[in-house]
């Protein structure tokens, strides 16, 4: 009998072929269950190819997971977070053009994801983000200005010019320091939740992955402990469909989502509508809500858009379709919970173009704060010599030598 | 004071440490229920409690990031991959993230942890359970790394590190768990319990990271070891009748340069010797800073003598492993230069 040769099948970027359906699985609005904290999770698995979505075209809030704890207040201040964000970004990307930073990431389309999740979560939780979680900040309160000296990398940023511009940090704010090496944070999120279990504690850390990074094998090794030990987690992937130029199945695989992921690892796994700030307020409580009562880790895979390039560095015209945006069925963050909030008479066009202004105002008055500090373009940096500093608690004698030779 | 083999110093090291801060938690493959493959933590989650030793998945990288995070915590994790050739799957971990989440975070987070490490030949481990892959670590900024050689060493240098704020690696040259082997594979290994090193001081002490030890005085010549190493260095000395000075260097970062200069200045002659592959090994750091610090003191080329540049072989272990012959003729021939 002859066999057939063995093939491969190679995925690729959808240019110039698109997929007749951008995104698969896309369910209606409050058409999803909202499931008890300790619902099993082979039921929990019936719903990894569904989406949760509160928020309808109309704009109207619809069925069990509408987190009515949220107040009207609490929408209009989301949607101020998500302004700022957007606001926050388009400054520095023409900070980037102007040739006052080095490089820059922006969360365009992606805002609230980490703007609602920070506001479901507790103080005293952990994020470990990645590089596109900036939200988490500017939800959190964290100075503006104070992330626009550490992109700048001027004589104010709290990391002294060590990091690349976006790799924030602070404890304070739970917001562990990001990593450029992927996946990396992932396991140590499994960590740290276990470490605030092991001592008794309240806190749950909430960990982050884009969805390429989820090949790493990190990622794997965190759902193996997450699962294992039972740690109070919330395992999020954010699903932005491009890891650079590559397509999000590259790291799926075969797999119908990435939510399937979670049932290998009996961790309960739910795929959420990224772009819908209820849902996505709605689904971070429900998931820390499950870790803060020892019920385990939870899986996450928001669906959303990576409107923007991977970065300053990076040219998606090449690779992406150019109607991408336009046909992206989940829409805009942004659009979606303003028309939520006018259909509910607490939002109209005069209300939204006096946010605007305010956050358009407060960034620019930020940014000119920072950049006052001046940049690394024009030398307004810590002294070299502090390169030295925290290499290690104390400085061991190479570097005291070496710290000599700085600038001779 | 207690006569203790390496095993046993350690594993009361271990003990000591969860004693005094119940921040100190002990995990890894094995590690818990049994007590480890080597026995080093054999006790101590009956006596402390599965939430301060347990076992886990085997993940060098799950162990290691778990650490980190539990690090970052507040915790101080010391934690053991089971054999120091397991380690690579956790290098990104080490490297990228333990070493210098203090450096990129400006001391926003910290990594105290400690990696304990099996490493090293002699036990017929062929090459996936004898490498010597301290070198790695030695070139990466933000980590201290220990390799220890005998019992009170062991606990001292133990409880330093579990008490230092930053990441260590900790190497464990398991040939001298039970006993101060000198290259020496055809005669019984000498026990602990008949050496002075195996005396080891009860309770609570420390052995500064760092400072290095000198194992053997001596005025022809300073041999610069550690490690299993050490006793060869000190068997060929003997043999060959010629009075070396061996210098267990304890610490190979941050490294005790005044120790090795002093010495060297005085006898006019350094050998090198190290289990680890020749090529890139931390020999070739010691050789350089020496003939930096010392050149004109020296009275012949310092000269290393290593591992082969190959794989650790199973059936040729001994002609591998540099062994006190080996050793005694690099030290005749530097002798005669």
């Amino acid at each position: 009998m002859v066999r057939p040769p063995l093939r491969l099948r190679i995925p690729e970027p959808a240019r110039g072929h698109l997929p007749p359906d951008p995104v698969p699985f896309i369910s209606a609005a409050g058409e999803m269950r909202r499931p008890d904290l300790d619902e099993k999770v082979e039921r929990v698995a019936l719903m990894r190819k569904q989406l949760v979505r509160v928020l309808d075209p109309e704009g109207q809030a619809v069925g069990e997971w509408v987190p009515t704890e949220l107040t009207t207040d609490d929408k209009v201040r989301g949607l101020r977070d998500m302004m700022l964000l957007r606001s926050f970004d388009a400054r520095l990307l023409r900070a980037h053009r102007q040739g006052k930073i080095s490089f820059y990431m922006q969360a365009l389309g992606e805002e609230a994801i980490a703007c609602a999740h920070q506001r479901a979560l507790q103080p005293g939780d952990m994020n470990f983000p990645t590089y596109r979680q900036q939200g988490l900040l500017v939800a959190g309160g964290y100075p503006i200005v104070t992330m626009m000296n550490q992109v700048l990398s001027n004589d104010h940023d709290p990391l002294k010019g060590r990091q690349l511009p976006v790799m924030y940090s602070s404890k304070e704010h739970g917001f562990f320091t990001i990593s450029g090496n992927l996946a990396t944070q992932y396991i140590q999120a499994v960590g740290w939740a276990m470490a605030s279990a092991l001592r008794g504690d309240t806190k749950i850390a909430s960990a982050w992955i884009g969805e390429g990074a989820s090949a790493e094998s990190d990622f794997h090794a965190a759902l193996v402990f997450a699962s294992t030990y039972q740690a109070p987690v919330i395992l999020n992937v954010v699903n932005n469909q491009w890891a650079i130029s590559t397509p999000e199945d590259f790291a799926r695989g075969a797999s119908a989502t990435f939510a399937d992921r979670g049932y290998g690892f009996s961790i309960p796994a739910i795929r959420v509508d990224g772009n819908d700030y209820l849902a996505v307020f709605a689904a971070t409580s429900w998931a820390a809500e499950r870790a803060r009562t020892n019920r385990g880790p939870t899986l996450v895979e928001w669906v959303t858009l990576r409107r923007g390039a991977h970065s300053t560095s990076d040219d998606p015209s090449v690779y992406r379709p150019d109607d991408e945006v336009a046909r992206f069925p989940l829409g805009d963050p942004i659009d979606r919970l303003r028309r939520h909030l006018e259909v509910v008479g607490a939002w109209d066009e005069q209300r939204h173009a006096e946010t605007q202004a305010a956050v358009d105002a407060e960034i620019a008055a930020a940014f000119d704060e920072a950049d006052a500090n001046g940049s690394v373009r024009d030398g307004h940096t810590a002294d070299p010599r502090t390169m030295f500093d925290d290499v290690y608690a104390e400085l061991p004698r190479h570097l005291r030598e070496q710290r000599d030779q700085v600038g001779r | 004071m207690a006569r203790m083999t390496m095993i046993e110093a350690i594993r009361d090291a271990h003990a000591v440490a969860m004693e005094r801060d119940d921040r100190v938690v002990v995990f890894g493959e094995d590690v818990g229920y049994f007590g480890g493959v080597f026995r080093c933590t054999q006790g101590l989650q009956e006596r402390f409690g599965s939430h301060r030793c347990f076992d886990t998945p085997i993940s060098e990288a799950g162990i290691i990031g778990a650490a980190i995070g539990m690090a970052a915590y507040g915790l101080r994790p010391c934690v053991e991959i089971q054999f120091a050739d397991y380690v690579y799957p956790a290098y990104d971990q080490i490297v990228s993230e333990a070493a210098r989440l203090r450096h990129r975070s400006a001391g926003d987070f910290t990594a105290p942890i400690v990696v304990r490490m099996p490493s090293g030949g002699g036990i017929f481990g062929g090459q996936t359970h004898s490498q010597s892959p301290e070198a790695l670590f030695t070139h990466v900024a933000g980590l201290t790394t220990v390799v220890v050689s005998n019992p009170v060493d062991a606990k001292g240098l133990l409880l330093a590190a579990i008490e230092c704020d930053d990441p260590v690696m900790f190497f464990e040259p398991k040939r001298v768990y039970n006993g101060p082997f000198d290259g020496h594979h055809d005669r019984p290994v000498v026990p602990w319990s008949q050496h002075p090193l195996g005396e080891v001081p009860e309770g609570h002490y420390t052995i500064p990271l760092g400072t290095a030890r000198v194992h053997r005085p001596g005025d022809e010549l300073t041999v610069l070891a550690w490690g299993t190493l050490v006793h060869v260095a000190q068997a060929a000395a003997e043999e060959t009748g010629i009075d070396a000075e061996v210098i267990d260097l304890r610490t190979l970062v941050p490294l005790d340069v005044d120790c090795i200069t002093a010495s060297v200045a005085r006898t006019g002659r350094c050998l090198v010797v190290h289990e680890a592959t020749r090529t890139s090994g931390f020999g070739a750091e010691l050789s350089a800073t020496v003939q930096e610090r010392v050149f004109h003191h020296l009275e012949a080329p310092v000269t290393r003598v290593c591992g082969f540049d190959t794989p650790y072989p199973h059936a040729h272990e001994w002609s591998y492993f540099p062994g006190p012959r080996r050793v005694g003729r690099a030290m005749q021939e530097l002798m005669r230069a």
